[in-house]
Parts: structure tokens; C-alpha cells; sequence
């Protein structure tokens, strides 16, 4: 496993990427991206066990399903970086003939994603399927998804919270990237999300909350809700995220939600971000 | 040929989808079960009682229900969603497209209680545009059984089947007639050998348009009558024989006219042989209460509707 500097290191490298993915293309979403970049870091290089050469079953593995799919600048370069496939295929992100769609597909086979994701509230359900495979399997290895907050408006999303406590989904870890914001602005103006904490409580979760930007308490609330899977309740990880976190104009507004940076803007934001693992 | 086509026990198709699942219980154990609180509907009590493991109820909680048929699928199970064909369809259209069709997953979306024939229940439930939003569906296999028997072979074989697949049939008994071992997806089956009229007929719809092809028999107007169980891929091979032979062609369904199986059959004559076509389905309207054969019967598709309706193509030729 990577060290915290090492991971810090490589969330960097994922943070350029992400920048450069979506001025590439003028478009793309990287808010939401930049915010989960340390999590996402930290879970290819610190947490799951998954293997680079990809099986789309994911047998004795650990598997991640992105709910909220329109982050997938963040994805595509944590799967590079991890080595799923040549990391200079970022540069095609968004145009034509590209396995990189715009929301990740399987369509074009491009390994290490499992299902479409993009139409939000779904990925929790996916999720579910899969780890309740892995128990008909007796194969004890983790499901992760990854959740927006704003996504929690979707009804499909309470149903599959309901289904995962009631049937004991216990090798389930669900992350909320809990940044407040969403298109047309923040999430208590547009659609409150009362105390969520509560909310998955009373659902039957077992609620943890993190700081989405500090490496160590990422690796260490990830470890104790590993440790607590298998007892009889899904776990959720209420993670406090800045949007747009690393670059100073982008962080904490929905306003980068899913707007690309201009020439200017992107040299300014690269200036912000260190090379550490080089540019593809 | 056509007096063969004789019945002895009427059988709900839905009762040969239960029955299907009790055999793959049995045979695959990767096929696993999911129901949306409708388990006595759908006939799958043996299957649960069979293999517990295997089954996994959802709750009134459709969209979930596809969402998690993918996840399973994602990690090699062989998933049957269960639940109306209302709620299998344009209730989770959406999860369906992105979880399902776009990502490959190999789900088998089995829907009961399609059309006009779920009776009493009125409009609510009684889907008609299922198989128009099914078949748009970029790599879906569309499968509308006719009989007690097609239906319970066509559960087995969408299990060895790779890919999404949505197999759709109904509540009321009726006729037990489809000759055993003839199922295959994919591949029209030919039921009489005519040279008039091609009469192509789907689901329910088939028995009666073997009642419809005997009167015109007697009236010496021959059918070459085919079945079509597999709406898409459709068969189109044996359409245009048939059509080459006859000049014209009547389809009936238990569907709308607007995107069923006649308007798949009218595209493949439009590109490839334009002959006169007359369709014998619900003419852009809702259903509503009562008895099946009532409602067939207002909504325009007994056997005398085909039987009428064919008479005239003749004519037109």
C-alpha cells in the first residue's frame, strides 16, 4: 500500500488530469471530480484490492460502482494511473471514437468499468446486486460505490437504501460525496437534504462521517468500515467534500459543476497542481 | 394443418413461465429469481420454495429491482426480474436503457399480465406500449409466447440465451395448442400452409387468428399462418417468403398499432417487398375493466375482427 505522501502525491497528478481531461474536450465535470479525487486515490491505491487486468465479474476482487457517473474525469484517470490502461488515452476524453465517454460506459469495453452510469440513482442498486452475488458466492470481498449528494433526490436511491438494511447487505460500503452543491446551485436551496446523517441512520445504515480531503482519516475511516462489514448492516460514508477542492477559483461553488476551464483559466489551475507522476 | 390446432385444456401463460422457472431452478444455478411483491402472480412460489437462496424479494420497488438484476448480472448470476409487464417496462424504462441495454447485461425482464387481457384491473395496468419501448432498445430480444407451453419454453431458453431479454405474457387461461418442441428465439413458426393471406400473430392473439384462419378456410381463402413469439430479432426471412407467396399480409397483437409488431412487419415489406398489410391491434387507445374476451372483443381484436379484416386484404389485391 502506498504511503499518505505517496497518496498525496499521485491525488495531485489525478487533479491535473482532471483539469486537462475537461479543457481538452471544453467540457466535462470537474467540480465534482476535483472533490473526489483524494477518496478516489485513496481507494484504488490504498484500499480495494482489484486487479488491473479487469474481469468483469470481479470474482475474489473488490468492486466500485460510480453512481454518480458525470464525475467520471476523476474515474478514468485513478483506472489509468492504476495501470487498466495506457494513461495517454486520457487525451481522448470526450471525443469521438474514445472508450472515455462523457459518463462511463461498458459500451466501448473499456476496462474497469462495469455499468453505465450518468442517469443518477442508480448505481446503489447495481451495487447491491453485485454484493448480494458475492454472498451467493461465499466470496468475501467488498462492494464500494460512490454517491453524489444532490443524487440523494432520486427515489430509487431510498428504495435501494431501504432493500440493503432489510436484507442485511452487510459488504456494502456506500460513499455521499457530501459537497453541498448541485447544477443550479446548493443543495439546501434546491433541494434541502435534511440531517442525512439521521437519515440513513433511520434506514438501518451504519453512518460514518469523514473529511473527503484528509488523506489519513480517508484510510482510516475506510479501514474501520471495512472492519465493521459483515454485521448485519450496510455502511454509508458521509464524506464532507469541497467541489472543485485543489484550485482556488473553482473550490466550494456549484459554479464548475460541469464547465470546462478556458486556456487561460486551465494554465492558471495547472499552476496550482503539482506534476508529480508526469502529464500524459 | 390448421385442424390440428385443437385445444384440450386452456393453461395461463403465466403458469408456463412458473413451471419454466421451476425446471431452470433446477437445471441452472445461476439462474437467480427477483420479484416486486406480485410472487403468487407470477407463479414462481416453486421455484422460492425450490431454491430460497436463489430468490430475492425487492418490495414495491421496481427501479431498484432492475438496478440490482444488473449488479447481479455484472458478477455472472442469470437474473429474472419478475413483476406486470406495466411495471417491468414503462415504470423502470430509464434504469432499464442505462443499467441494462447499454451496459450488456445479460437480465431476463419477465413480465406477466400484459394487455388488454389482464381484464378487471382496467387501464392502470393493462401495458400496451411495452413492446414498442422494449424493442427500440439497442441489442433487446423481444419475446411475446402465444401458449401455456411456448411460454414455459421460452423461460428455459432465454437462460442459455446471452443478453437482455424481455419476455412478455398474460394472466388469463386460454388455449393450450402450440405444437412441444418448436421453440426456438429468433425463428417464426409456421402453423399452416396457405397461399391467400400471411397472417402473422403474436402472443394471445395467435389462437384466435387460427380460429379466424379455419372460417376463411371454409370460405376457400387459404392462410399461411405464422407465428412471430420473437418480435425482435424478428424472423424476417420467413415473412417475406410467406409474403412473396401470398401478395399481402395481416398482422395481429394484443398491443397498439404504433410501435407493436405489425409496425416491425410493415417495415420490413416497406424496405423489401411493399405488399397491402392490414393490422388488427388497439387503435391508439387505453383499455379499460372487464373480462378479457369482452375487452378483446370492444378494443377490436376477436377472432371475427381478423377474420373480417383478412377477407378485405384478400380483396385488395
Amino acid at each position: 500500500m502506498a504511503s499518505i505522501k505517496q497518496l498525496e502525491k499521485i491525488a495531485s497528478q489525478v487533479r491535473r488530469d482532471i483539469i486537462r481531461q475537461t479543457a481538452g474536450a471544453n467540457s466535462g465535470h470537474p467540480g465534482g471530480s476535483l472533490g473526489c479525487a483524494d477518496f478516489m486515490t485513496a481507494l484504488y491505491f490504498g484500499i480495494m484490492k482489484h486487479n488491473k487486468k479487469f474481469k468483469m465479474t470481479g470474482k475474489d476482487e473488490d468492486m466500485f460502482f460510480l453512481s454518480n457517473g458525470h464525475i467520471s474525469p476523476v474515474w478514468y484517470s485513478v483506472l489509468a494511473r492504476s495501470g487498466y490502461y495506457p494513461v495517454k488515452e486520457l487525451k481522448t476524453f470526450r471525443k469521438i471514437n474514445s472508450r472515455l465517454q462523457g459518463h462511463p460506459a461498458t459500451h466501448e469495453g473499456l476496462p474497469g468499468i462495469r455499468v453505465a452510469s450518468g442517469s443518477l440513482g442508480q448505481g446503489i442498486s447495481v451495487a447491491i446486486g453485485a454484493a448480494l452475488a458475492k454472498k451467493m458466492d461465499k466470496d468475501k470481498r467488498t462492494i464500494y460505490a460512490l454517491t453524489g449528494d444532490g443524487e440523494l433526490q432520486e427515489g430509487q436511491v431510498w428504495e435501494a437504501m431501504m432493500f440493503a438494511a432489510h436484507h442485511k447487505v452487510d459488504n456494502l460500503i456506500v460513499t455521499v460525496d457530501w459537497n453541498g452543491q448541485q447544477i443550479d446551485g446548493p443543495t439546501k436551496k434546491v433541494m434541502a437534504l435534511g440531517n442525512l446523517e439521521a437519515k440513513w441512520k433511520s434506514f438501518g445504515w451504519k453512518v460514518i462521517k469523514m473529511d473527503g480531503h484528509n488523506m489519513s482519516e480517508i484510510l482510516k475511516v475506510m479501514k474501520e468500515a471495512k472492519a465493521a462489514c459483515g454485521k448485519g448492516k450496510p455502511i454509508c460514508i458521509l464524506m464532507t467534500t469541497a467541489m472543485g477542492r485543489g484550485v482556488d477559483f473553482m473550490e466550494g461553488t456549484h459554479k464548475w459543476h460541469g464547465k470546462a476551464t478556458n486556456p487561460e483559466q486551465t494554465k492558471n489551475a495547472l499552476s496550482q497542481l503539482k506534476e508529480t507522476l508526469g502529464d500524459y | 394443418m390448421l385442424s390440428k390446432l385443437t385445444y384440450k385444456e386452456k393453461k395461463a401463460t403465466r403458469d408456463g413461465f412458473g413451471d419454466g422457472m421451476t425446471q431452470l431452478g433446477r437445471r441452472n444455478k445461476k439462474v437467480v429469481a427477483l420479484c416486486a411483491d406480485l410472487v403468487g402472480s407470477l407463479k414462481i412460489q416453486t421455484f422460492i420454495d425450490e431454491n430460497p437462496e436463489r430468490f430475492i424479494q425487492v418490495g414495491i420497488a421496481e427501479a431498484n429491482m432492475m438496478g440490482i438484476a444488473a449488479g447481479l448480472a455484472t458478477a455472472g448470476k442469470i437474473p429474472f426480474t419478475t413483476t406486470f409487464a406495466n411495471f417491468s417496462t414503462g415504470r423502470v424504462y430509464d434504469q432499464i436503457r442505462q443499467s441494462i441495454a447499454y451496459s450488456h447485461k445479460n437480465v431476463k425482464i419477465c413480465a406477466s399480465h400484459a394487455g388488454l387481457t389482464l381484464g378487471e384491473d382496467g387501464a392502470t395496468h393493462q401495458i400496451l406500449e411495452d413492446v414498442g419501448m422494449m424493442k427500440m432498445l439497442p441489442g433487446m430480444t423481444v419475446i411475446n409466447p402465444a401458449d401455456y407451453t411456448q411460454t414455459k419454453e421460452a423461460t428455459i431458453a432465454i437462460a442459455k440465451h446471452k443478453g437482455p431479454v424481455y419476455l412478455r405474457f398474460g394472466r388469463p387461461s386460454w388455449p393450450v395448442f402450440v405444437p412441444k418442441g418448436k421453440f426456438e428465439i429468433g425463428k417464426a413458426l409456421k402453423l399452416n400452409n396457405g397461399k391467400h393471406i400471411t397472417i402473422v400473430a403474436t402472443g394471445h392473439m395467435l389462437w384466435y387468428a387460427v380460429e379466424a384462419s379455419k372460417e376463411l378456410e371454409k370460405e376457400g381463402i387459404t392462410v399461411d399462418l405464422i407465428n412471430i413469439h420473437t418480435i425482435k430479432p424478428l424472423d424476417e426471412g420467413a415473412i417475406l417468403r410467406s409474403v412473396k407467396k401470398t401478395g399481402c399480409c395481416l398482422v395481429a397483437e394484443e398491443h397498439q398499432r404504433n410501435g407493436g409488431l405489425g409496425e416491425s412487419v410493415a417495415g420490413v415489406l416497406a424496405r423489401k417487398f411493399p405488399a397491402p398489410m392490414a393490422m388488427v391491434a388497439v387503435d391508439d387507445s387505453f383499455g379499460e375493466s372487464g373480462k378479457p374476451d369482452q375487452l378483446l372483443k370492444k378494443y377490436g381484436l376477436s377472432p371475427k375482427h381478423i377474420y373480417k379484416a383478412a377477407r378485405k386484404l384478400v380483396k385488395k389485391k
